[in-house]
């Protein structure tokens, strides 16, 4: 049993089961993971007691848990931190294993998970990474999977390699980029904790990366005149 | 879960998370003895930049939390499954940095299923005084106390009537905080970063009296009299005495001098000190004070720790200067500041708590 969390765009929290996702907390709020996250990660714990009375009194002494998964990004940073720092204590005081995945993962393998064959050989996963850029993937789709093959990378819409596209920032920039052909609105989809779980108990170790946030962008510290040169 | 309050014990074993700045703390304590402070520092990564950038700060707290925790731990030789709470600061600090810690401090209550005291960092700057490896400790807190807190981050003067729940703030800066204040003037002097330790030093060689820069808000408008305060009588400012060195520097480059880098350091520094020292000791002889403690990591400056013990001496005031390492930021004094509110059976704070990068003082716990 895997307990996941991403912070990447929104933030959402999944306990994955043998069985399937047991529980689940979503918000596509942006500016609020550092209060709504921790709730969350206890409402799910507890809903999983009810559910399935696995999990002790305090609900969190949790004998099932075998590691918990935390999305890596990219996203934005601050909001990014809040999961990460979160799944890092979770995960020590549990003394539990903590894998990294990229978050764009996600997204991929939705769409493999909700297209089937009608799934593009080859697809871009797109999300918001604010001024007026991208943060984007390249993936091939393979059974029941979906493999990166370039990135993840920031860069303006119109930098992106030309391909049928999955993920929010389909929605945000309409004219570069066009959304896989889908009943469902692709274009609005944000990385889940749930799909998460999935891509790190399907894949193993392939997929996994250090748990740690891959921001992309250096931070904007600008060294002040008087320090050049010295 | 975490709602429930730690059972009010005499000398609870807390654990305590510091990230609003540039030092990654965690401490433990049992009551009042200190028994792990370990601190990561960004500090380094900052020097470039000639002053703490919040977002390298806030990366680097991700980085060190769980090596810092498991050396306190290590330490301290305690499990998390012993310790009565966490405590963390949950403001004020740089907002970013705030929250990795506070993030961190959830998932260890949550986990561990201790109870969470999200805390006030100014106050625990002063609680850090009650650890036993302080000089001149004390037990408990001496009625009529007092904080003079200087920093990076702060410049205030507080009357602190309880720890856990009558604080009061008497003055602050109105812009840069005296440690800021330093770390500008080093910039302008070539002096590197940090620029306390750096000014101190350039002082050393330097006269005092060579040049006679501004005291900010000494003006009798701004201060009125004892009896009819006026609206900055127990505030500072900063940013004029920084306007006044770098027109200073100027002067000597314009005209094609070399910038006397010795004797400005000692007259900024001269500045800053006696500014600060007789506005907190005006500052206690009004507010009844008759014990205060120094905090923050100015509280290393030389001539800071002399000049405000004479005057407190001669004011008639005890002044208590804890070690160095505890007056720079760390967990200690976040867990020290924990154990004062369990052992007074203060309610823990819910684990939705955020992080408010501008708390005020008077908010001990959130
Ligand atoms: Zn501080």
């Amino acid at each position: 049993m895997l307990l996941s969390i991403d912070s990447s765009a929104g933030a959402s929290v999944a306990l994955l089961g043998p069985e399937g996702v047991i529980a689940s907390r979503r918000t596509s709020a942006t500016n609020t993971h550092a209060e709504w996250l921790a709730p969350a990660v206890q409402e799910v714990l507890s809903q999983a007691v009810l559910n399935h009375a696995v999990l002790n009194q305090a609900g969190v002494a949790v004998k099932e848990l075998t590691g918990v998964v935390v999305g890596v990004g990219p996203g934005p940073f601050t909001g990014l931190r809040v999961g990460l720092a979160l799944a890092h204590s979770l995960a020590e005081a549990w003394g539990l294993p903590l894998h990294g995945v990229c978050s764009l993962d996600a997204l991929a393998y939705r769409l493999v998970r909700t297209a089937g064959d009608d799934t593009p050989k080859e697809f871009l996963v797109a999300t918001d990474a604010r001024r007026h850029e991208i943060y984007w993937a390249r993936y091939r789709s393979a059974q029941e999977a979906a493999v990166m093959l370039d990135g993840p990378h920031v860069s303006a819409a119109d930098q992106a390699p030309a391909l049928p596209v999955v993920g929010a920032g389909a929605g945000l920039y309409p004219e570069q980029l066009h959304p896989v052909a889908l009943d469902a609105d692709v274009a609005t989809w944000l990385p889940d904790a749930a799909d998460l779980a999935m891509v790190a108990a399907a894949a193993g170790e392939g997929a996994l990366r250090d748990p740690y946030p891959l921001y992309l962008r250096e931070s904007d510290a600008q060294v002040p005149q008087q320090m050049r040169g010295r | 879960m975490s709602a429930t309050a730690a059972a009010p014990k005499a000398e609870p074993l807390v654990l305590g998370i510091e990230s609003s700045c540039d030092e990654t703390g965690v401490g433990i304590v049992r009551g009042t003895r200190l028994l792990a402070n370990e601190v990561a520092s960004s500090m380094e990564e900052h020097v470039r930049f000639g002053g703490v950038i919040p977002e390298i700060a806030a990366r680097a707290h991700l980085e060190a939390f769980t090596p810092t925790l498991r050396r306190a731990l290590d330490t301290a030789g305690v499990s998390l499954d012993e310790v009565d709470a966490i405590a963390v600061t949950s403001g004020p600090g740089l907002a970013g940095a705030l929250m990795v810690g506070l993030s961190a401090a959830k998932g260890l209550a949550m986990a561990a299923d201790k109870p969470l005291y999200g805390i006030n960092h100014l106050v625990a700057h002063v609680a850090v005084g009650l650890l036993d490896t302080a000089e001149g400790q004390v037990q408990s807190l001496p009625p009529n106390t007092g904080a003079l807190l200087v920093s990076g981050g702060h410049t205030e003067i507080l009357r602190v009537g309880s720890l856990t729940d009558d604080v009061q703030l008497l003055g602050s800066t109105i812009d840069d905080a005296a440690g800021e204040a330093y770390d500008k003037t080093a910039r302008l002097l070539g002096l590197g970063y940090p620029g306390g330790p750096a000014i101190d030093a350039a002082a050393a060689d330097g006269d005092p009296k060579a040049f006679r820069f501004p005291r900010g808000l000494t003006m009798p408008k701004f201060e009125g009299s004892a009896e009819n305060p006026g609206k900055h009588r127990h505030n500072w400012s900063f940013s004029g005495l920084k306007t006044a060195v770098a027109r200073a520097v100027e002067q000597f480059e314009k005209a094609g001098q070399p910038v006397p880098v010795a004797d400005i350091a000692a007259s900024f520094q001269e500045a800053v000190v006696d500014v600060l020292t007789s506005k907190a000791v005006r500052a206690c002889r009004e507010h009844g004070i008759t014990t205060l403690l120094l905090g923050g990591g100015v509280a290393a400056n030389r001539r800071l720790r002399q000049l405000l013990g004479d005057r407190c001496a001669s004011a008639g005031i005890q002044l208590i200067i804890p070690p160095v390492k505890l007056c720079t930021d760390n967990g200690a004094m976040v867990a020290a500041l924990g154990a004062q509110l369990v052992a007074a059976g203060a309610s823990p704070s819910s684990l939705g708590i955020p992080a408010d990068s501008s708390l005020p003082v008077e908010r001990v716990s959130v």
